[in-house]
């Protein structure tokens, strides 16, 4: 019994340092570059994605032995976007300003290669608290990924945090960081960071190993 | 024309929507499949516009279930690749063998999926979404070629150990995109 609490509290925490998906196995990139131009966008989006992904990791495992392995990936997909769909309207009705400055990245958790990657890699051979376990751990790994590059990018871009003005940098803000080319930059800079602190030979590949086509994308030469 | 041109350079997908990254990121190293992913991203972007237009303004809205968008779209997307798929392998093999390997890819790609949503948020016109679909592929392809070059290039540089990699990628990126701000302001 305490093996199996043990191994539940791993699931958990993995995701969160050792294998958090955006800093370390580099999933999920679009929206974490898209919506960190504020602090509070990072939390809102980190948290709808939290829940997507545990709506589907959830229902995946529960239904790993009904859905035919053929059919996997369309049936993933649909139980995605369903899930996208619900936090849409919860959003909508009950946070419209946050649900205004997702936009469409909110549609495109659909294709967030994180949800994707969890259900294929570990909701359709796990069971179902294991796979909620995982969903969780992922989901705090990756709201804070984003809240930590919403705060750099709003604090350096804007002179602000979380709606606080921030004495002489507020004057002077470098508005090239909440600018697209600003995201690359700070997401370049905190995951050699956090190469550094790991202190570990950095990867020199994309998450390839989470990618549901790494098969395919493997004869087209580039990724190993 | 304008949309064509502001799809294209102002609001191109990769750089400054941030759509298609990883396929920007993952496929970017070589010239030839740059090319081949950006030509496989274009057509995909047009057809599934062509298809998801009709099916939004016919079918969803009259009855009211406008909010079944992405679900449809999705659907539509992944099997509409399928489809491509199976009859490039059947009808133009040499097509197939340059193309195939990148089509399985872009079912999950954003930029596909995020073109075909906002043509429906923009409220734009048929034609115009088709305008908009080919801009966006274009620029796709466009960023695509561009960064492997500056990719090629970069295999030779004296990089610090802990930049090697994703990180030099990325602010290599930064740079790439700060190029294409010049672009900006140029269509209102």
């Amino acid at each position: 019994m305490a093996d199996k609490k043990m191994s539940l509290g791993h699931e958990l925490t993995k995701g969160i340092i050792k294998e958090n998906p955006t800093l370390v196995m580099l999933l999920g990139m679009c929206p974490t570059l898209a919506v960190t131009t504020q602090a509070k966008n990072g939390i809102g989006m980190g948290l709808a994605t939290t829940f997507v992904l545990l709506g589907s990791n959830i229902v995946t495992s529960a239904l790993r032995k009904v859905i035919p392995d053929k059919v996997r990936i369309p049936s993933f997909i649909v139980i995605i976007a369903s899930f996208v769909t619900l936090i849409g309207f919860l959003l909508e009705g009950f946070v419209p300003d946050l649900y205004d400055s997702l936009g469409i990245y909110l549609t495109l958790i659909t294709v967030n290669c994180i949800i994707f990657g969890r259900a294929e890699m570990f909701a359709s051979k796990n069971g179902v608290v294991a796979s909620a376990c995982d969903a969780i751990g992922m989901g705090i790994g990756f709201t804070l990924a984003l809240f930590l590059m919403g705060s750099v990018r709003e604090i350096i871009g804007a002179g602000q945090w979380m709606g606080m003005d921030i004495p002489v940098i507020h004057d002077n803000p470098m508005l090239l960081f909440i600018m697209p080319a600003g995201g690359f930059f700070t997401l370049g800079v905190i995951i050699a960071a956090v190469n550094k602190l790991s202190n570990k030979k950095p990867p020199q590949e994309l998450g390839c190993s989470g990618c549901p086509h790494a098969e395919t994308c493997g004869k087209a030469g580039d990724c190993q | 024309m304008i949309i064509l041109l502001a799809a294209m350079l102002t609001d191109n997908f990769v750089l400054s929507k941030f759509m298609g990254i990883c396929p920007f990121l993952g496929v970017s190293k070589k010239l030839d499949s740059a090319t081949g992913m950006g030509l496989a991203v274009t057509f995909v972007m047009i057809c599934a516009t062509l298809v998801t237009y009709p099916i939004h303004h016919g079918i969803l809205v009259p009855n009211e279930l406008e909010y079944l968008d992405t679900v449809v779209f999705i659907m539509v997307i992944a099997l509409f690749v399928q489809l491509v798929e199976t009859m490039l392998k059947k009808c133009i093999p040499s097509l197939y063998s340059s193309l195939g390997v990148y089509l399985p890819l872009i079912t999950t790609n954003c930029a596909v999926l995020g073109v075909t949503v906002l043509n429906i948020d923009n409220g734009y016109s048929f034609v115009q979404s088709i305008v908009n679909a080919l801009g966006g592929g274009l620029g796709f392809m466009l960023s695509l070629v561009i960064f492997s070059g500056v990719r090629k290039k970069m295999e030779y540089a004296d990089i610090p150990e802990t930049f090697k990699g994703v990180p030099a990628t990325l602010i290599a990126a930064s740079i790439v995109s700060v190029s294409f701000m010049g672009f900006s302001g140029l269509f209102n």
